[in-house]
């Protein structure tokens, strides 16, 4: 395997990771403001929280780290995203502020406040559609790059086709179904069968949603960038089995037994779908524009780089561990005995 | 300069907001950790429940300031690439390696700062929890240490070729290994830790002064300020070193500061002053020899000047009210600090004293502008430069329509952002007393034994 592939394999897994554990997050926060209004807060509350105290912070640590890392590995790409981002990617920087800071002000701070459950919900909301734009320019047709090598974002384009919005949608479900679905194996996990029963429903319902916005966006992409379009046909399997984990997963939250396994399956369907997608995508990293290839960083520093993420895993590694099995994996925390 | 809009120019002012907008959490971030462990090591180590509730209230704060901090951080992360996309091709060439292990430090802070702060009472053995504050003192000050060096980088570039605009032979330890490097570094992470001190001896004198009297406030008061007397006597020596440095490698800042412009032998300091049209310095009080003895430690040894830079390659003169404003702070931090040590050793001193109490309330905000005027001095210090001799600021920034909105949205953020963290700061303590805390903590100390 060449650097580049190592280099972006890697950053495309960062990006996953951040997928998860962000929709998490995202979902949880709608959630927990969805919950207040429709009066079953006090039941779910607890369960969310205990999630989500410890972890919050490391969230935003893997896309830091997607985005220092994918201008280390391919810095031109700073020159064109840069540059056509300044818009989305200056919004999704202030939602996540407001709703990071907002989040640690509500939790440790005296006393919690209505609107600040308001706008952690709807900043969790807005922030993947904000941030999905990347994905969506990625395609190509959204910049135009002049012959003195300024780049022109087209804002307009974006903000009218059918396929950027197609995205935004695939976003907002699976957030709500990734969350729904983690949620569920942990009330569970709990013991908290009311909790249970809350996000169960919920799960159920975001299912079908996500299963056919996946399909719009797979028509979408038909429609605006054909040769992707294709490669993707090539990796059909990838999408089957995709499907194939998802019905698994609904299966077990359906039968109410075997939830960790269940939100296994979760992960691997998105795994599927996602590095199916992202392998199709190759070698454009900003179609026409960029490859992997032609605007790799210099081979010294790639070594560097991967010397130092190797390194940098065998810190993180054990101590992720270390978080998740004294909150995630430790029964007695997750029942609520521990503090 | 405001002829209609410059995206230059409004880049560097979004830059500059949010940049002086998160070092204040960003310090706070990188030193108050470290206080912390200090007073939870002594509660263990003495077994004095004092020591370990000044640790819980001193992280129970920190966590709101650091939630600032992560989000500022990661605004300043984005925004580098967003307004500065030119000048990150380069830099992504030569130093993503400092930027990608400053994200790892940080990761590693994040995880152990989460399990920290929810395990005060989980672990049978105390040391077991204080353990876990190691790798969050660690990962704090890694992190200003790998993000110094991109700075001390982008200060003095090293380690690599540029060619019109193409860089080749780039070597990533060497571009980290500036020679602006050892000294920055040094710099930033002891005056972080002297902030730190002071912010958190404010606090306490604070207290003194409205009359509490509980030994748990005596305690703070003197570690922080023995802390910061030794973080103060650091800082300065490494201040010092700071100006040798610019002598050899940067002599155009260091000769902007002092509005020394004709290179010469025995070169004097000049305190205060103003210079008029044609460059002459009025009202200014000169040391002898000072300059000389700063630049090189020898007061007949010769300072380059300023004539001997083109014009158009010479920092802004002002850069020199900003140095002796914040030297004028470091005299009065020295003089807080020193005199705390004098009364504390003192047979008879008494360092509850009222004026010396609001000295050091005063101590903690003049600390954190020397931070804001010593970075704001460096930074426009090696202006027209975003890297120095190789590529200007005009040349990095972006070429975007909308930075001026940007720039507005992001005023508000921190607005917002800054007025509700210190709300809910004040809120958190207001209602829930030291004392209070001591005794209930007490009452369950001695229920545990």
């Amino acid at each position: 395997m060449s650097y580049e592939v190592v280099g972006i394999t890697v950053l495309w897994t960062f990006l996953f990771g951040y997928l998860i554990v962000a929709s998490i997050d995202f979902g949880a926060g709608f959630f927990s403001y969805y919950s207040s209004i429709t009066g079953t807060r006090h039941v779910i509350h607890a369960i969310i929280n205990r999630y989500l105290s410890p972890v919050w912070e490391v969230t935003n640590v893997f896309l830091v780290f997607f985005f220092v890392g994918f201008i280390g590995f391919f810095p031109d790409t700073a020159y064109y995203y840069g540059t056509a981002l300044l818009i989305p990617g200056s919004i999704a920087i202030v939602l996540l502020a407001v709703r990071g800071a907002y989040y640690a002000f509500n939790h440790y701070g005296s006393r919690s406040k209505k609107i600040y459950t308001l706008m952690y919900g709807a900043s969790g909301l807005l922030i993947p559609a904000a941030l999905s734009t990347v994905l969506t320019i990625s395609e190509g047709g959204y910049i135009k790059v002049g012959e003195d090598g300024k780049v022109v974002f087209l804002a307009r384009e974006l903000f009218t086709s059918s396929y950027s919005w197609a995205v935004v949608l695939l976003a907002l479900v699976s957030v709500l179904y990734i969350s729904a679905m983690f949620l569920s194996f942990y009330a569970h996990k709990a013991g908290d069968f009311p909790a249970f029963q809350v996000v169960r429903k919920y799960a159920l319902a975001w299912s079908l949603p996500t299963i056919i916005s996946s399909l719009l966006v797979f028509f979408a992409i038909h429609s605006h960038n054909r040769e992707h379009f294709n490669n993707m046909l090539d990796r059909s399997w990838m999408f089957a089995l995709s499907f194939v984990f998802f019905l698994i997963a609904v299966y077990f939250v359906w039968k109410k037994t075997r939830l960790g396994l269940s939100f296994i399956c979760v992960i691997l369907q998105f795994a599927f779908a996602f590095y199916g997608y992202g392998s199709a995508h190759l070698p454009y990293i900003l179609y026409p524009y960029l490859t992997i290839h032609d605007n790799f960083t210099s081979p010294s520093m790639a070594i560097a780089l991967i010397v130092a993420f190797i390194l940098g895993l065998l810190l993180l590694i054990p101590s992720l561990y270390l978080l998740m099995r004294l909150f995630l994996f430790n029964t007695s925390y997750v029942k609520g005995n521990t503090k | 300069m405001f002829n209609g809009y410059d995206p230059v120019v409004y880049s560097r002012m979004l830059t500059s907001l949010t940049l002086g907008f998160h070092i204040i959490y960003a310090t706070i971030g990188v030193g108050v950790p470290l206080m912390i462990a200090l007073a939870e090591w002594i509660g263990i180590k003495r077994n004095d429940p004092h020591y370990l509730l000044l640790a819980r209230r001193w992280a129970r704060g920190f966590v709101i300031t650091v939630a600032v901090g992560v989000v500022t951080g990661t605004a300043i992360g984005l925004q580098l690439s967003l307004l500065w996309p030119s000048f990150m091709r380069v830099a992504g060439q030569s130093i993503s390696l400092p930027l990608f292990l400053e994200t790892f430090a940080f990761f590693f802070e994040a995880i152990f700062l989460g399990i920290y702060l929810y395990t005060w009472d989980r672990f049978k053995n105390r040391m077991t929890h204080f353990l876990l504050l190691i790798p969050v003192v660690i990962g704090s000050s890694a992190s200003a240490f790998f993000i110094t060096i991109v700075n001390a980088f982008m200060n003095y570039p090293v380690g690599f070729k540029l060619t019109d605009g193409v860089i080749s032979d780039v070597n990533p330890i060497a571009a980290m290994l500036s020679p602006a490097m050892p000294t920055k570094v040094a710099h930033v992470l002891s005056s972080a830790y002297l902030t730190c001190a002071f912010i958190l001896a404010a606090l306490t004198a604070w207290k003194l002064l409205k009359g509490k009297d509980h030994v748990y406030y005596k305690k703070a008061l003197k570690l922080t300020m023995v802390s910061a007397f030794i973080f103060m006597i650091s800082t300065a020596l490494i201040g010092d070193l700071s100006g040798k440095y610019l002598a050899k490698y940067q002599p155009e800042k260091l000769a902007a500061a002092e509005w020394h412009f004709d290179t010469a032998a025995k070169a004097p300091l000049v305190l205060g002053g103003v210079l008029t049209k044609d460059n002459e310095i009025k009202y200014g009080l000169e040391i002898p020899y000072g300059l000389s003895i700063l630049a090189h430690s020898n007061p007949f040894a010769v300072v380059k000047g300023l004539n001997d830079f083109p014009e158009d390659e010479r920092p802004p003169l002002w850069i020199h009210y900003l140095f002796d404003i914040k030297m004028g702070y470091v005299a009065f931090m020295v003089a807080v600090s020193l005199l705390f040590v004098i009364e504390m050793i003192r047979k008879r001193g008494n360092v509850y004293r009222r004026w010396l109490l609001f000295a050091i309330v005063a101590a903690a905000p003049i600390a954190m502008l020397t931070i804001e005027h010593g970075w704001i001095f460096s930074e426009v210090g090696r202006q027209p430069w975003i890297l120095r001799g190789l590529m200007r600021t005009t040349e990095g920034a972006t070429t975007s329509e909308h930075v001026d909105l940007m720039l507005w949205l992001f005023t508000l953020l921190y607005v917002g952002l800054g007025i509700s963290s210190v709300r809910v700061l004040l809120k958190m303590f207001k209602n829930n007393h030291a004392e209070d805390e001591l005794a209930a903590f007490g009452k369950e100390a001695s229920e545990r034994t």
